[in-house]
């Protein structure tokens, strides 16, 4: 390894004591906040509009649920009920995640356009959610994360490398998933969520103060096995925070194929909170999930923080996004790029100078060549390898096969035991 | 007290009991299993003993029972979970085919996943539709799993212990209609290996082999083929993955018949595999084609004709009959 993650050089250092935890501000009250019932009705009324709208990809800005720190613009805003303090060199660092992250997925998609892998999913466009919640989190969180979550393995300190493996068709999963506390990709939409809440429900059985996150999408919300996710989790009060990444496209459905209300209102039905906030404002997204990781940990049970987002890619490299959106819905939501504006922001305020971006352009390519060779000279694995840990404590039945396919293998003429004799 | 005489639900019971009080990182899950005690009282009195954080009622909802059970065993649980009847066990099977037996190899043997899924199964005891089904065989074809019955109170006992040992996930199918059988009990025994057969009747004319509550009916169909004068061996399976072939084999090598018998339909069913291998392993000891008998490919029926259905003494003798006569 030649580029030390962000979290390897300087572990937890965005989320240390230095003032950068998330406040729920008790003393403010938003202008904008209503009685409970005008609140109830002004949401009820927003959810019909959501539903009746046919292309509801708007500008998240103009949604006053949605909790933003950072505009489209780069500008710093406020928000009556969480802030966020970051040093320069935090700040910084966020950038850095968010372009290396970038970077990783690109070459991963001319991996897989070179015939490397067998297939990628980008995060593109989803860099300020996954870094912004995945630098919310102490090492001793637990992650469960989809198969898009390469954001956060790289907040994790996961070797980008290592997330290849199961694209490259070399393993299914490929890591230990104790030695970051980051669980194997799930490829079956929302199953993660249950094994973060059992595990969340291990955590609190323990009496730590741990807290664990389950990565989902806009999709995977449809699935019964998120629904009783919310369920058990609010039951049992597990330390669990739900964080999903509405990028608005499960492959061709839109969200309005999903649900008939903003996402994060689901939670209210299970009783537990629901956030909206600005996917692609990686300080919102780190002030939001930072909060949400406290109420876990301070025993008041689950979070659902649905991050609005956009998958500015397609689906995987195997699918054609032309079939089904529009050019212009893209290019709406590049204008709100995450890694832009916090760039705009980093330079208006002077907090980065044109070493720091040519220095990072240097690291960038030092990592897409780092992982351009990884992937290259990983080797096929051993065909007897098909036969390990199947089982823990082994099986007659394996053994059997296994031996099967051992002496079919030696039987070909060009067999490397072939002729030894038997 | 080593040696008790127990029903198999009592002996499931005392069987959890134990491993509760040795291991604190076993937990008894699933509907209905606390204050109650299970539909079935099979976990009766564990958790005014343990405390509701270790006898867990759950929700209404078996994918999310097994799902936070593979949680849990991430965290360093051995959750048993029960499903309260084999019919309801589908919502959970793609947690437990899907990700449940493949944790471990997709972690390239880093996380391990000792999970036991307890499945009441099987008829014979007149319940409405989904209460009486024995559907082994969908999980004993999944790479991962291990499934085993008990058809004793001692087995029901020592095999349970086994199973939560395991680093596995063992999908432990409990004979229902058993459940009130009573046998002998040696808490102090040694017991033999999880997944080896067990010959509970010798015999030198034919093999039958059987698993889980088919036992007791071979057993049956045995000592009354001895009033006819033929003699037949009966072997208790116990596992059904993997399966102990090295004991029937050697049985049938002898006996040169074999006639396999459990409810579930016998289209694609374990004996269906026995038969396969077995022709493989002995196809020059054998003097009959292997016979299955079971259940027919059809739902299961109205309880007013499941004996119809399911294997009795006749349907096992008559299959015995037609092996003999080759």
């Amino acid at each position: 390894m030649t580029v030390e993650s962000t979290a390897a050089r300087k572990p937890r250092s965005s989320n240390s004591s230095s003032g950068a935890g998330t406040k729920r501000a008790t003393a403010k009250k938003a202008p904008e906040k209503k009685t409970p019932a005008k609140k109830a009705a002004a949401k009820s009324a927003a959810a019909k509009s959501a539903a009746r709208e046919a292309a509801p990809h708007d500008a998240p800005q103009h949604d006053p649920e949605l909790v933003q720190l950072l505009t489209p613009e780069g500008k710093r805003v406020e928000h009556p009920e969480f802030g966020i303090d970051l040093t320069p060199d935090e700040l910084r660092g966020l950038y850095r995640d968010m372009v290396l992250t970038r970077r990783f997925d690109a070459e991963a998609t001319s991996l897989q356009r070179q015939g490397e892998l067998g297939l990628w999913a980008s995060l593109l466009g989803q860099e300020a959610a996954q870094i912004g919640s995945g630098r919310a989190l102490r090492d001793d969180d637990y992650v469960f994360p989809t198969y898009r979550e390469h954001g956060v393995a790289w907040c994790r300190g996961v070797p980008p490398e290592n997330l290849l493996g199961m694209f490259r068709g070399v393993n299914n999963g490929g890591w230990d998933p104790n030695s970051n506390n980051f669980h194997l990709y799930t490829i079956v939409i929302g199953s993660q969520t249950l094994h973060a809440t059992g595990y969340a429900m291990g955590v609190a059985k323990d009496g730590a103060d741990s807290a664990v996150i389950a990565y989902f999408g806009d999709g995977a919300s449809s699935q019964g096995d998120v629904a009783e996710s919310f369920t058990f989790s609010a039951v049992y009060n597990a330390p669990v925070v739900f964080f999903c990444q509405n990028n608005q496209w499960a492959i061709s459905e839109p969200t309005e194929k999903q649900t008939r209300v903003p996402l994060y209102q689901r939670a209210r039905g299970y009783g537990f909170p629901g956030i909206r906030v600005d996917g692609n404002d990686v300080l919102a997204c780190l002030a939001v999930t930072k909060y949400a990781l406290e109420r876990a940990r301070s025993g008041e049970g689950p979070t659902l923080v649905e991050a609005f987002t956009y998958r500015m890619g397609a689906h995987t490299t195997s699918d054609d996004p032309t079939k089904y959106r529009r050019d212009e819905e893209r290019e709406a939501w590049e204008a709100k790029d995450p890694i832009q504006r916090l760039r705009t922001y980093l330079e208006s305020e002077k907090i980065a100078d044109a070493d720091f971006f040519a220095a990072l352009d240097e690291e960038q390519e030092a990592l897409g060549k780092r992982v351009r060779e990884a992937v290259r000279s990983m080797p096929d694995p051993d065909p007897m390898s098909m036969f390990e840990n199947v089982y823990a404590d082994g099986s007659a039945l394996v053994d059997e096969e296994r031996a099967q396919f051992a002496a079919y293998q030696a039987s070909f003429a060009d067999s490397p035991v072939a002729g030894e004799g038997k | 007290m080593a040696v008790q005489k127990l029903p198999i639900a009592k002996a499931i019971n005392e069987s959890l009991r134990k491993a509760l009080e040795t291991d604190p990182k076993v937990l008894v899950m699933g509907e209905d299993v606390g204050k109650l005690g299970g539909v079935f009282r099979v976990t009766d009195g564990l958790q005014k003993d343990f405390g509701e954080d270790r006898v867990i009622d759950t929700p209404l909802a078996e994918s999310g029972i097994v799902g936070t059970a593979i949680g849990l065993a991430l965290r360093g649980y051995r959750p048993v979970v029960e499903i309260q009847f084999d019919g309801f066990v589908f919502p959970a099977y793609d947690q437990i085919v899907t990700q449940l037996a493949k944790m471990h190899a997709r972690a390239l043997g880093k996380v391990k996943m000792p999970v036991v899924i307890r499945i009441p199964y099987g008829g014979g005891i007149g319940a409405v539709e989904h209460h009486s089904e024995s559907p082994e065989a969908l999980f004993a074809h999944v790479a991962g799993l291990k499934v085993v019955s008990p058809s004793s109170p001692s087995d029901a006992y020592w095999m349970m212990q086994q199973a939560i040992q395991s680093d596995d996930p063992v999908i432990f199918f409990e004979p229902k209609r058993r459940y009130w059988d009573k046998g002998e009990v040696d808490t102090d025994a040694i017991p033999g290996p999880l997944h080896a057969a067990r010959t509970v009747r010798e015999g030198s004319d034919l093999t039958l082999a059987a698993y889980g509550p088919m036992v007791k009916v071979c057993l049956e169909a045995a000592a009354a083929a001895q009033d006819e004068g033929k003699s037949l061996e009966v072997i208790d399976l116990r596992s059904m993955s993997p399966i102990d072939f090295d004991a029937v084999q050697a049985s049938v090598e002898r006996t040169g018949r074999l006639v396999v018998v459990h409810e579930a339909p016998v289209f694609y069913g374990s004996g269906a595999e026995i038969a396969a291998r077995i022709t493989e392993r002995c196809f020059y000891h054998l003097e009959a084609p292997v016979l299955r008998v079971g259940g027919y490919h059809a739902p299961y029926p109205p309880a007013r004709v499941e004996e119809e259905y399911l294997p009795g003494l006749d349907r096992v003798l008559d299959a015995v009959d037609r092996s003999l006569a080759y």
